[in-house]
Protein backbone atom coordinates (compact mmCIF):
# COMPACT_ATOMS: atom_id res chain seq x y z
CA UNK A 1 0.00 0.00 0.00
CA UNK A 2 0.99 4.15 -0.71
CA UNK A 3 1.76 5.46 2.30
CA UNK A 4 -0.10 8.38 2.03
CA UNK A 5 -2.87 6.41 1.86
CA UNK A 6 -1.98 4.75 5.78
CA UNK A 7 -2.75 6.82 8.38
CA UNK A 8 -1.60 5.70 11.99
CA UNK A 9 -2.89 7.39 14.76
CA UNK A 10 -1.90 5.76 18.71
CA UNK A 11 -5.22 5.34 20.57
CA UNK A 12 -5.55 5.55 24.51
CA UNK A 13 -4.40 1.93 24.25
CA UNK A 14 -0.64 1.78 23.67
CA UNK A 15 -1.18 -1.84 21.51
CA UNK A 16 -3.96 -0.53 19.54
CA UNK A 17 -1.92 1.16 16.60
CA UNK A 18 -4.84 1.62 13.85
CA UNK A 19 -4.60 1.33 10.27
CA UNK A 20 -6.83 2.93 8.13
CA UNK A 21 -7.22 1.93 3.98
CA UNK A 22 -5.82 -1.24 3.83
CA UNK A 23 -6.63 -3.51 0.83
CA UNK A 24 -8.09 -6.13 3.99
CA UNK A 25 -10.31 -3.05 5.10
CA UNK A 26 -11.59 -1.77 1.46
CA UNK A 27 -11.74 -5.38 0.35
CA UNK A 28 -13.82 -6.10 3.48
CA UNK A 29 -16.39 -3.64 2.61
CA UNK A 30 -16.88 -5.28 -0.37
CA UNK A 31 -17.57 -8.56 1.69
CA UNK A 32 -20.05 -6.84 3.79
CA UNK A 33 -22.47 -6.04 0.58
CA UNK A 34 -22.31 -9.60 -0.58
CA UNK A 35 -25.64 -10.75 -1.53
CA UNK A 36 -26.93 -7.73 -1.36
CA UNK A 37 -28.56 -5.43 -3.81
CA UNK A 38 -27.04 -1.67 -4.78
CA UNK A 39 -29.25 0.79 -6.58
CA UNK A 40 -28.77 3.66 -8.73
CA UNK A 41 -30.24 7.11 -6.71
CA UNK A 42 -30.70 10.41 -8.02
CA UNK A 43 -31.98 12.31 -4.82
CA UNK A 44 -32.14 11.56 -1.47
CA UNK A 45 -35.88 10.78 -1.66
CA UNK A 46 -35.15 7.79 -3.77
CA UNK A 47 -32.08 7.33 -1.30
CA UNK A 48 -34.52 6.27 1.78
CA UNK A 49 -36.71 4.33 -0.66
CA UNK A 50 -33.73 2.32 -1.38
CA UNK A 51 -32.85 2.00 2.14
CA UNK A 52 -36.68 1.23 3.18
CA UNK A 53 -36.88 -1.64 -0.08
CA UNK A 54 -33.85 -3.36 1.66
CA UNK A 55 -30.66 -1.86 -0.06
CA UNK A 56 -27.19 -2.79 1.45
CA UNK A 57 -25.86 0.46 -0.51
CA UNK A 58 -27.19 3.25 -2.83
CA UNK A 59 -24.84 4.54 -5.56
CA UNK A 60 -26.08 8.75 -5.62
CA UNK A 61 -25.71 9.97 -9.52
CA UNK A 62 -26.61 13.04 -11.21
CA UNK A 63 -28.45 11.11 -13.90
CA UNK A 64 -29.79 6.97 -14.57
CA UNK A 65 -27.63 5.71 -16.76
CA UNK A 66 -31.06 5.52 -19.02
CA UNK A 67 -31.10 9.20 -18.90
CA UNK A 68 -27.56 9.55 -19.74
CA UNK A 69 -28.03 7.60 -22.96
CA UNK A 70 -31.27 9.68 -24.19
CA UNK A 71 -29.62 12.63 -23.76
CA UNK A 72 -26.36 12.80 -24.49
CA UNK A 73 -23.88 15.16 -23.76
CA UNK A 74 -20.73 14.58 -21.12
CA UNK A 75 -21.45 12.74 -18.12
CA UNK A 76 -19.69 13.85 -15.71
CA UNK A 77 -19.23 12.80 -11.81
CA UNK A 78 -22.61 14.20 -9.23
CA UNK A 79 -22.75 17.92 -7.81
CA UNK A 80 -21.41 16.86 -4.56
CA UNK A 81 -24.48 19.13 -2.64
CA UNK A 82 -26.39 16.05 -4.48
CA UNK A 83 -23.99 13.62 -2.75
CA UNK A 84 -23.97 15.10 0.42
CA UNK A 85 -27.80 15.17 1.05
CA UNK A 86 -27.76 11.41 0.08
CA UNK A 87 -24.85 10.99 2.40
CA UNK A 88 -26.88 12.70 4.94
CA UNK A 89 -30.24 10.90 4.36
CA UNK A 90 -29.73 6.92 4.74
CA UNK A 91 -27.36 5.12 7.13
CA UNK A 92 -26.10 2.07 4.35
CA UNK A 93 -22.91 2.89 2.60
CA UNK A 94 -23.18 5.27 -0.62
CA UNK A 95 -21.46 5.06 -3.68
CA UNK A 96 -20.67 7.63 -6.62
CA UNK A 97 -19.51 7.37 -9.80
CA UNK A 98 -16.12 9.29 -11.59
CA UNK A 99 -15.22 9.38 -14.76
CA UNK A 100 -12.60 6.54 -16.19
CA UNK A 101 -9.13 8.49 -15.38
CA UNK A 102 -10.43 11.16 -13.94
CA UNK A 103 -8.66 10.98 -10.32
CA UNK A 104 -9.35 14.69 -9.18
CA UNK A 105 -13.10 13.37 -9.02
CA UNK A 106 -11.67 10.76 -7.28
CA UNK A 107 -9.79 13.12 -4.83
CA UNK A 108 -13.25 14.77 -4.50
CA UNK A 109 -15.26 11.86 -3.69
CA UNK A 110 -12.72 10.78 -0.91
CA UNK A 111 -13.32 14.50 0.54
CA UNK A 112 -17.07 13.94 0.68
CA UNK A 113 -16.59 10.64 2.28
CA UNK A 114 -18.27 8.86 0.01
CA UNK A 115 -17.65 5.21 1.13
CA UNK A 116 -17.12 3.50 -2.57
CA UNK A 117 -15.96 5.28 -5.58
CA UNK A 118 -17.51 3.69 -8.99
CA UNK A 119 -14.77 4.32 -12.02
CA UNK A 120 -17.34 4.18 -14.22
CA UNK A 121 -17.52 3.32 -18.21
CA UNK A 122 -21.19 5.13 -17.49
CA UNK A 123 -19.96 8.62 -18.06
CA UNK A 124 -17.98 10.08 -20.23
CA UNK A 125 -14.29 8.97 -20.09
CA UNK A 126 -11.97 11.23 -19.13
CA UNK A 127 -8.25 8.88 -20.24
CA UNK A 128 -8.36 7.30 -23.21
CA UNK A 129 -4.97 5.37 -21.57
CA UNK A 130 -5.13 5.51 -18.27
CA UNK A 131 -7.53 3.94 -15.01
CA UNK A 132 -7.30 5.59 -12.22
CA UNK A 133 -4.30 4.44 -9.47
CA UNK A 134 -6.67 3.60 -7.13
CA UNK A 135 -3.61 2.46 -4.52
CA UNK A 136 -3.64 6.05 -4.31
CA UNK A 137 -6.79 6.52 -2.33
CA UNK A 138 -8.26 5.62 1.13
CA UNK A 139 -11.51 4.84 -0.42
CA UNK A 140 -12.19 1.57 -2.30
CA UNK A 141 -12.68 1.64 -6.04
CA UNK A 142 -15.21 -0.38 -7.48
CA UNK A 143 -14.57 -0.98 -11.45
CA UNK A 144 -16.11 -3.10 -14.48
CA UNK A 145 -14.92 -5.67 -16.51
CA UNK A 146 -15.87 -7.71 -19.69
CA UNK A 147 -13.39 -10.51 -18.84
CA UNK A 148 -10.43 -11.64 -16.60
CA UNK A 149 -8.23 -9.72 -17.84
CA UNK A 150 -9.88 -6.70 -17.58
CA UNK A 151 -10.96 -7.38 -13.98
CA UNK A 152 -7.45 -8.27 -13.00
CA UNK A 153 -5.77 -4.87 -14.58
CA UNK A 154 -8.33 -3.57 -12.96
CA UNK A 155 -7.28 -5.48 -9.13
CA UNK A 156 -3.83 -4.75 -10.17
CA UNK A 157 -4.73 -0.80 -10.32
CA UNK A 158 -6.05 -0.87 -6.97
CA UNK A 159 -9.69 -2.21 -7.27
CA UNK A 160 -10.91 -3.55 -4.33
CA UNK A 161 -14.16 -4.94 -6.19
CA UNK A 162 -15.23 -6.37 -9.79
CA UNK A 163 -18.60 -5.26 -11.42
CA UNK A 164 -20.05 -6.32 -15.05
CA UNK A 165 -20.03 -4.36 -17.29
CA UNK A 166 -23.67 -4.98 -18.88
CA UNK A 167 -24.81 -2.07 -21.12
CA UNK A 168 -26.62 -0.17 -18.61
CA UNK A 169 -30.01 2.04 -18.88
CA UNK A 170 -30.89 -0.55 -21.44
CA UNK A 171 -32.97 -2.76 -19.13
CA UNK A 172 -31.22 -5.83 -21.42
CA UNK A 173 -28.98 -8.20 -19.38
CA UNK A 174 -27.67 -9.91 -22.38
CA UNK A 175 -24.11 -8.36 -21.56
CA UNK A 176 -23.79 -8.82 -18.14
CA UNK A 177 -24.49 -12.60 -18.93
CA UNK A 178 -21.61 -12.63 -21.34
CA UNK A 179 -19.00 -10.69 -18.83
CA UNK A 180 -20.28 -13.47 -15.97
CA UNK A 181 -19.66 -16.17 -18.53
CA UNK A 182 -15.95 -15.13 -19.74
CA UNK A 183 -14.77 -14.13 -16.31
CA UNK A 184 -16.33 -17.25 -14.60
CA UNK A 185 -15.58 -19.77 -18.02
CA UNK A 186 -11.59 -18.19 -17.70
CA UNK A 187 -11.03 -19.10 -14.11
CA UNK A 188 -12.14 -22.69 -14.74
CA UNK A 189 -9.62 -23.32 -17.77
CA UNK A 190 -7.07 -21.28 -15.65
CA UNK A 191 -7.18 -24.37 -12.75
CA UNK A 192 -6.46 -26.76 -15.35
CA UNK A 193 -3.19 -25.32 -16.56
CA UNK A 194 0.32 -25.23 -15.80
CA UNK A 195 2.87 -22.98 -14.35
CA UNK A 196 4.23 -22.58 -18.15
CA UNK A 197 0.48 -22.46 -19.39
CA UNK A 198 0.02 -19.87 -16.70
CA UNK A 199 2.81 -17.54 -17.88
CA UNK A 200 1.77 -17.60 -21.27
CA UNK A 201 -2.28 -17.40 -20.45
CA UNK A 202 -1.15 -14.03 -18.59
CA UNK A 203 0.13 -12.60 -21.44
CA UNK A 204 -2.41 -13.39 -23.67
CA UNK A 205 -4.92 -11.68 -21.42
CA UNK A 206 -2.57 -8.98 -20.25
CA UNK A 207 -2.65 -9.35 -16.88
CA UNK A 208 -0.14 -9.59 -13.86
CA UNK A 209 0.74 -13.10 -13.16
CA UNK A 210 1.17 -12.98 -9.73
CA UNK A 211 -3.07 -12.23 -10.04
CA UNK A 212 -3.35 -14.70 -12.54
CA UNK A 213 -1.96 -17.15 -10.30
CA UNK A 214 -3.81 -16.35 -7.56
CA UNK A 215 -7.27 -16.18 -9.21
CA UNK A 216 -6.11 -19.76 -10.42
CA UNK A 217 -4.93 -21.40 -6.55
CA UNK A 218 -8.67 -19.33 -5.25
CA UNK A 219 -10.73 -20.60 -8.18
CA UNK A 220 -12.28 -17.06 -8.11
CA UNK A 221 -11.75 -13.65 -8.25
CA UNK A 222 -9.41 -12.29 -5.40
CA UNK A 223 -12.46 -10.09 -5.30
CA UNK A 224 -15.88 -9.50 -4.27
CA UNK A 225 -17.25 -9.60 -8.20
CA UNK A 226 -21.12 -8.28 -8.06
CA UNK A 227 -23.81 -7.63 -11.44
CA UNK A 228 -24.27 -4.91 -12.83
CA UNK A 229 -25.95 -2.98 -16.40
CA UNK A 230 -29.12 -4.21 -17.52
CA UNK A 231 -30.56 -5.92 -14.27
CA UNK A 232 -34.52 -4.76 -14.40
CA UNK A 233 -36.11 -7.67 -12.77
CA UNK A 234 -36.29 -10.18 -9.85
CA UNK A 235 -35.06 -13.02 -12.76
CA UNK A 236 -32.37 -11.04 -13.85
CA UNK A 237 -30.85 -10.68 -10.45
CA UNK A 238 -31.33 -14.05 -9.16
CA UNK A 239 -30.01 -15.01 -12.86
CA UNK A 240 -26.56 -13.26 -11.97
CA UNK A 241 -26.67 -14.79 -8.41
CA UNK A 242 -26.73 -18.27 -9.97
CA UNK A 243 -24.45 -17.54 -12.13
CA UNK A 244 -21.94 -17.08 -9.63
CA UNK A 245 -21.99 -13.45 -8.80
CA UNK A 246 -21.82 -11.74 -5.24
CA UNK A 247 -24.49 -9.43 -5.37
CA UNK A 248 -26.11 -6.94 -7.74
CA UNK A 249 -25.93 -3.39 -8.77
CA UNK A 250 -29.45 -1.86 -10.07
CA UNK A 251 -29.25 1.07 -12.29
CA UNK A 252 -32.26 2.44 -14.43
CA UNK A 253 -34.18 -0.79 -13.59
CA UNK A 254 -36.23 0.56 -10.38
CA UNK A 255 -36.45 4.36 -10.25
CA UNK A 256 -37.63 4.08 -14.28
CA UNK A 257 -40.14 1.11 -13.23
CA UNK A 258 -43.84 1.86 -12.35
CA UNK A 259 -43.78 0.80 -9.19
CA UNK A 260 -39.83 1.79 -7.79
CA UNK A 261 -41.08 0.55 -3.92
CA UNK A 262 -42.12 -2.87 -4.72
CA UNK A 263 -39.71 -3.55 -7.40
CA UNK A 264 -36.63 -2.61 -5.39
CA UNK A 265 -38.14 -4.94 -2.54
CA UNK A 266 -38.77 -7.66 -5.08
CA UNK A 267 -35.13 -7.66 -5.93
CA UNK A 268 -33.53 -7.66 -3.05
CA UNK A 269 -35.84 -10.62 -1.92
CA UNK A 270 -34.85 -12.39 -5.24
CA UNK A 271 -31.09 -11.99 -4.00
CA UNK A 272 -31.54 -13.35 -0.74
CA UNK A 273 -33.67 -16.47 -2.36
CA UNK A 274 -31.90 -16.47 -5.94
CA UNK A 275 -31.97 -20.76 -5.72
CA UNK A 276 -35.73 -20.84 -4.96
CA UNK A 277 -38.27 -20.26 -7.62
CA UNK A 278 -41.23 -20.75 -6.00
CA UNK A 279 -40.09 -17.66 -4.06
CA UNK A 280 -39.00 -15.96 -6.91
CA UNK A 281 -42.29 -16.38 -8.64
CA UNK A 282 -44.07 -15.05 -5.78
CA UNK A 283 -41.84 -11.78 -5.53
CA UNK A 284 -42.20 -11.27 -9.10
CA UNK A 285 -45.70 -11.22 -9.45
CA UNK A 286 -47.67 -7.91 -10.42
CA UNK A 287 -44.98 -5.30 -10.17
CA UNK A 288 -46.27 -3.30 -12.76
CA UNK A 289 -44.50 -1.63 -15.54
CA UNK A 290 -40.76 -2.75 -16.18
CA UNK A 291 -38.50 -0.19 -17.31
CA UNK A 292 -38.82 -0.23 -21.19
CA UNK A 293 -35.82 -2.02 -22.66
CA UNK A 294 -33.64 -1.52 -25.63
CA UNK A 295 -32.54 -3.86 -28.13
CA UNK A 296 -28.61 -3.86 -28.09
CA UNK A 297 -28.79 -4.97 -32.12
CA UNK A 298 -30.02 -1.71 -32.10
CA UNK A 299 -27.55 -0.07 -30.71
CA UNK A 300 -24.41 1.93 -32.69
CA UNK A 301 -21.15 0.77 -31.56
CA UNK A 302 -20.82 4.59 -30.30
CA UNK A 303 -23.77 4.17 -27.93
CA UNK A 304 -21.79 1.01 -25.88
CA UNK A 305 -20.51 1.92 -22.76
CA UNK A 306 -18.93 -0.88 -22.44
CA UNK A 307 -16.35 -0.98 -24.66
CA UNK A 308 -15.01 2.00 -22.67
CA UNK A 309 -12.28 1.30 -20.01
CA UNK A 310 -8.72 0.01 -21.20
CA UNK B 1 -21.61 -35.94 17.29
CA UNK B 2 -20.58 -33.47 15.21
CA UNK B 3 -21.79 -29.99 15.66
CA UNK B 4 -23.81 -27.87 13.54
CA UNK B 5 -23.63 -23.91 13.47
CA UNK B 6 -26.39 -22.09 11.60
CA UNK B 7 -24.99 -18.73 9.61
CA UNK B 8 -27.77 -16.06 9.28
CA UNK B 9 -27.54 -15.93 4.87
CA UNK B 10 -30.35 -12.95 4.30
CA UNK B 11 -27.30 -10.78 3.16
CA UNK B 12 -23.94 -10.00 3.91
CA UNK B 13 -20.36 -11.89 4.69
CA UNK B 14 -21.69 -15.41 5.63
CA UNK B 15 -20.08 -17.71 3.61
CA UNK B 16 -16.65 -16.16 5.52
CA UNK B 17 -18.42 -17.48 8.54
CA UNK B 18 -19.07 -21.07 6.89
CA UNK B 19 -15.19 -21.55 5.23
CA UNK B 20 -13.96 -20.38 9.44
CA UNK B 21 -16.35 -22.83 10.57
CA UNK B 22 -15.39 -25.94 8.26
CA UNK B 23 -11.96 -25.23 9.03
CA UNK B 24 -12.45 -26.51 12.19
CA UNK B 25 -14.91 -29.09 11.26
CA UNK B 26 -18.37 -28.09 12.04
CA UNK B 27 -21.10 -28.34 9.95
CA UNK B 28 -22.90 -25.16 8.67
CA UNK B 29 -26.56 -24.71 7.32
CA UNK B 30 -27.48 -21.03 5.55
CA UNK B 31 -30.44 -19.62 7.56
CA UNK B 32 -33.17 -18.00 4.86
CA UNK B 33 -36.45 -19.19 6.75
CA UNK B 34 -37.39 -20.10 10.17
CA UNK B 35 -37.67 -23.64 9.21
CA UNK B 36 -33.88 -23.63 8.41
CA UNK B 37 -33.40 -22.87 12.23
CA UNK B 38 -34.48 -26.35 13.61
CA UNK B 39 -32.07 -28.82 14.58
CA UNK B 40 -29.06 -26.30 14.70
CA UNK B 41 -26.81 -26.30 17.79
CA UNK B 42 -25.94 -22.87 17.25
CA UNK B 43 -26.53 -19.79 15.00
CA UNK B 44 -23.88 -16.48 13.60
CA UNK B 45 -25.60 -13.83 13.08
CA UNK B 46 -23.20 -11.98 9.99
CA UNK B 47 -21.61 -8.94 9.18
CA UNK B 48 -23.35 -7.26 6.27
CA UNK B 49 -26.15 -4.11 6.45
CA UNK B 50 -28.26 -4.43 9.60
CA UNK B 51 -31.22 -2.21 7.78
CA UNK B 52 -31.69 -4.91 4.95
CA UNK B 53 -30.82 -7.96 7.64
CA UNK B 54 -33.15 -6.58 9.54
CA UNK B 55 -35.87 -6.06 7.01
CA UNK B 56 -35.71 -8.98 5.58
CA UNK B 57 -36.02 -10.87 7.74
CA UNK B 58 -39.18 -9.29 9.24
CA UNK B 59 -40.39 -10.03 5.77
CA UNK B 60 -39.61 -13.39 5.95
CA UNK B 61 -41.37 -14.13 9.61
CA UNK B 62 -37.70 -14.31 11.04
CA UNK B 63 -37.68 -11.74 13.75
CA UNK B 64 -40.03 -13.90 16.26
CA UNK B 65 -37.89 -17.29 15.68
CA UNK B 66 -34.77 -15.52 16.65
CA UNK B 67 -36.11 -13.45 19.23
CA UNK B 68 -36.91 -17.26 20.79
CA UNK B 69 -33.62 -18.72 20.12
CA UNK B 70 -31.92 -15.76 21.98
CA UNK B 71 -34.70 -16.21 24.80
CA UNK B 72 -34.13 -20.07 24.84
CA UNK B 73 -30.82 -19.75 25.85
CA UNK B 74 -29.18 -20.87 22.90
CA UNK B 75 -25.81 -19.87 21.60
CA UNK B 76 -25.67 -17.06 19.44
CA UNK B 77 -22.68 -14.88 18.43
CA UNK B 78 -23.20 -11.45 16.04
CA UNK B 79 -20.48 -9.81 14.06
CA UNK B 80 -20.93 -6.55 13.58
CA UNK B 81 -23.89 -5.87 12.05
CA UNK B 82 -25.22 -9.11 13.73
CA UNK B 83 -24.10 -7.10 17.35
CA UNK B 84 -26.33 -4.36 16.10
CA UNK B 85 -28.94 -6.64 15.76
CA UNK B 86 -28.78 -8.30 19.36
CA UNK B 87 -28.57 -5.01 21.36
CA UNK B 88 -31.34 -3.96 23.23
CA UNK B 89 -30.36 -0.01 22.68
CA UNK B 90 -29.19 1.27 19.30
CA UNK B 91 -27.91 5.00 18.37
CA UNK B 92 -27.66 6.16 14.86
CA UNK B 93 -30.09 4.11 13.05
CA UNK B 94 -32.02 4.68 10.25
CA UNK B 95 -34.69 7.36 10.25
CA UNK B 96 -37.81 5.11 11.67
CA UNK B 97 -35.54 2.47 13.10
CA UNK B 98 -35.09 -0.86 12.27
CA UNK B 99 -36.45 -4.28 13.33
CA UNK B 100 -34.05 -5.54 16.41
CA UNK B 101 -33.60 -9.22 17.70
CA UNK B 102 -32.76 -8.00 20.80
CA UNK B 103 -31.43 -10.03 24.20
CA UNK B 104 -27.42 -8.33 24.76
CA UNK B 105 -27.88 -5.92 27.59
CA UNK B 106 -25.72 -3.14 25.99
CA UNK B 107 -26.33 -0.02 23.70
CA UNK B 108 -24.71 -0.03 20.69
CA UNK B 109 -23.52 3.13 18.14
CA UNK B 110 -23.82 2.20 14.43
CA UNK B 111 -20.82 3.37 12.47
CA UNK B 112 -19.57 4.75 15.77
CA UNK B 113 -16.30 4.58 14.39
CA UNK B 114 -17.65 6.65 11.07
CA UNK B 115 -17.70 6.00 7.44
CA UNK B 116 -15.63 3.71 4.92
CA UNK B 117 -12.72 6.10 5.01
CA UNK B 118 -12.33 5.46 8.86
CA UNK B 119 -12.74 1.36 8.34
CA UNK B 120 -9.52 0.34 9.89
CA UNK B 121 -7.08 -3.17 11.06
CA UNK B 122 -5.68 -3.09 14.54
CA UNK B 123 -4.41 -5.64 17.21
CA UNK B 124 -6.58 -6.45 20.42
CA UNK B 125 -5.68 -7.69 23.65
CA UNK B 126 -8.40 -10.52 24.55
CA UNK B 127 -7.22 -11.97 27.35
CA UNK B 128 -9.81 -15.11 26.96
CA UNK B 129 -8.08 -15.95 23.71
CA UNK B 130 -4.46 -16.13 25.45
CA UNK B 131 -1.27 -13.68 24.94
CA UNK B 132 -0.55 -13.38 21.37
CA UNK B 133 -3.03 -10.22 20.37
CA UNK B 134 -5.68 -10.60 17.73
CA UNK B 135 -5.54 -9.03 14.04
CA UNK B 136 -9.46 -7.70 14.21
CA UNK B 137 -10.87 -5.45 10.93
CA UNK B 138 -13.55 -3.05 11.32
CA UNK B 139 -15.84 -1.98 8.36
CA UNK B 140 -17.60 1.03 9.34
CA UNK B 141 -18.19 -0.61 12.57
CA UNK B 142 -20.37 -0.22 15.79
CA UNK B 143 -18.91 0.20 19.26
CA UNK B 144 -20.34 -1.08 22.36
CA UNK B 145 -20.91 2.97 24.52
CA UNK B 146 -22.66 1.16 27.41
CA UNK B 147 -22.32 -2.36 29.17
CA UNK B 148 -25.29 -3.88 31.38
CA UNK B 149 -24.68 -5.50 34.49
CA UNK B 150 -24.42 -9.18 33.36
CA UNK B 151 -21.96 -8.71 29.96
CA UNK B 152 -18.65 -9.19 30.40
CA UNK B 153 -16.52 -6.60 27.86
CA UNK B 154 -14.04 -8.92 26.12
CA UNK B 155 -11.89 -6.55 23.89
CA UNK B 156 -11.83 -2.56 24.33
CA UNK B 157 -10.11 -0.19 21.49
CA UNK B 158 -9.45 3.52 21.91
CA UNK B 159 -12.77 5.62 20.61
CA UNK B 160 -13.10 9.59 20.12
CA UNK B 161 -11.67 10.40 23.42
CA UNK B 162 -12.67 7.11 25.40
CA UNK B 163 -11.99 3.73 25.16
CA UNK B 164 -15.34 1.71 23.70
CA UNK B 165 -15.80 -2.03 24.14
CA UNK B 166 -15.88 -3.95 21.23
CA UNK B 167 -16.36 -7.57 22.13
CA UNK B 168 -18.74 -8.77 24.47
CA UNK B 169 -20.11 -12.28 26.60
CA UNK B 170 -23.39 -12.24 28.37
CA UNK B 171 -24.63 -16.09 29.28
CA UNK B 172 -25.19 -17.43 25.92
CA UNK B 173 -24.71 -14.19 23.74
CA UNK B 174 -21.83 -13.67 21.80
CA UNK B 175 -20.82 -10.20 20.15
CA UNK B 176 -18.06 -8.70 18.18
CA UNK B 177 -18.28 -5.49 16.39
CA UNK B 178 -15.26 -6.06 14.16
CA UNK B 179 -14.81 -9.48 11.64
CA UNK B 180 -12.45 -12.44 13.31
CA UNK B 181 -14.09 -14.15 9.68
CA UNK B 182 -12.12 -11.73 7.36
CA UNK B 183 -8.81 -12.65 9.38
CA UNK B 184 -6.91 -16.12 9.40
CA UNK B 185 -7.47 -16.60 12.89
CA UNK B 186 -9.57 -18.81 14.27
CA UNK B 187 -9.73 -18.04 17.93
CA UNK B 188 -12.92 -16.61 17.96
CA UNK B 189 -14.65 -19.17 16.49
CA UNK B 190 -13.40 -21.77 18.36
CA UNK B 191 -14.62 -19.75 21.44
CA UNK B 192 -17.85 -19.71 19.93
CA UNK B 193 -17.80 -23.29 19.32
CA UNK B 194 -16.85 -23.83 23.11
CA UNK B 195 -20.07 -21.94 24.18
CA UNK B 196 -22.13 -24.03 21.60
CA UNK B 197 -20.69 -27.54 23.27
CA UNK B 198 -21.14 -26.27 26.83
CA UNK B 199 -25.02 -25.14 25.99
CA UNK B 200 -25.39 -27.71 23.23
CA UNK B 201 -29.35 -29.06 23.41
CA UNK B 202 -30.45 -25.37 25.72
CA UNK B 203 -33.64 -24.75 25.00
CA UNK B 204 -36.79 -25.48 23.17
CA UNK B 205 -37.53 -23.45 19.91
CA UNK B 206 -41.15 -23.68 19.06
CA UNK B 207 -41.00 -22.63 15.27
CA UNK B 208 -44.78 -23.29 15.06
CA UNK B 209 -45.99 -19.49 14.89
CA UNK B 210 -44.09 -17.99 12.05
CA UNK B 211 -46.07 -15.27 10.55
CA UNK B 212 -45.03 -12.93 6.94
CA UNK B 213 -45.70 -9.39 7.02
CA UNK B 214 -45.15 -9.00 2.97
Amino acid sequence: MNDSSNRTRNGASEQNDVITGTFAVKVGLAQMLKGGVIMDVVTAEQARIAEEAGACAVMALERVPADIRKDGGVARMSDPRKIKEIIEAVTIPVMAKVRIGHFVEAQILQALGVDYIDESEVLTPADEEHHINKHKFTTPFVCGARDLGEALRRIAEGAAMIRTKGEAGTGNIVEAVRHARAVNGAIRRLRSMDEDELFAYAKEIRAPYSLVKLTAELGRLPVVNFAAGGVATPADAALMMQLGMDGVFVGSGIFKSGNPEKRARAIVMAVTHYNDPQILAEVSEDLGEPMVGVNLDTLSEADKMAVRGW
Amino acid sequence: MALTIGVLALQGAFIEHEAMLHRLGVRTVEVRKPEHLAGLDGLILPGGESTTMGLVAECWGLVAPLKAWVQAGKPIWGTCAGMILLANRAIGQKAGGQPLIGGLDVTVSRNYFGRQNESFETFLRVPRLGEEPVRAVFIRAPAIVEVGSDVEALARVAGRGEEVVVAVQQANILATAFHPELTDDLRWHQLFIEMVEVQKGRGDLNLERVERTC
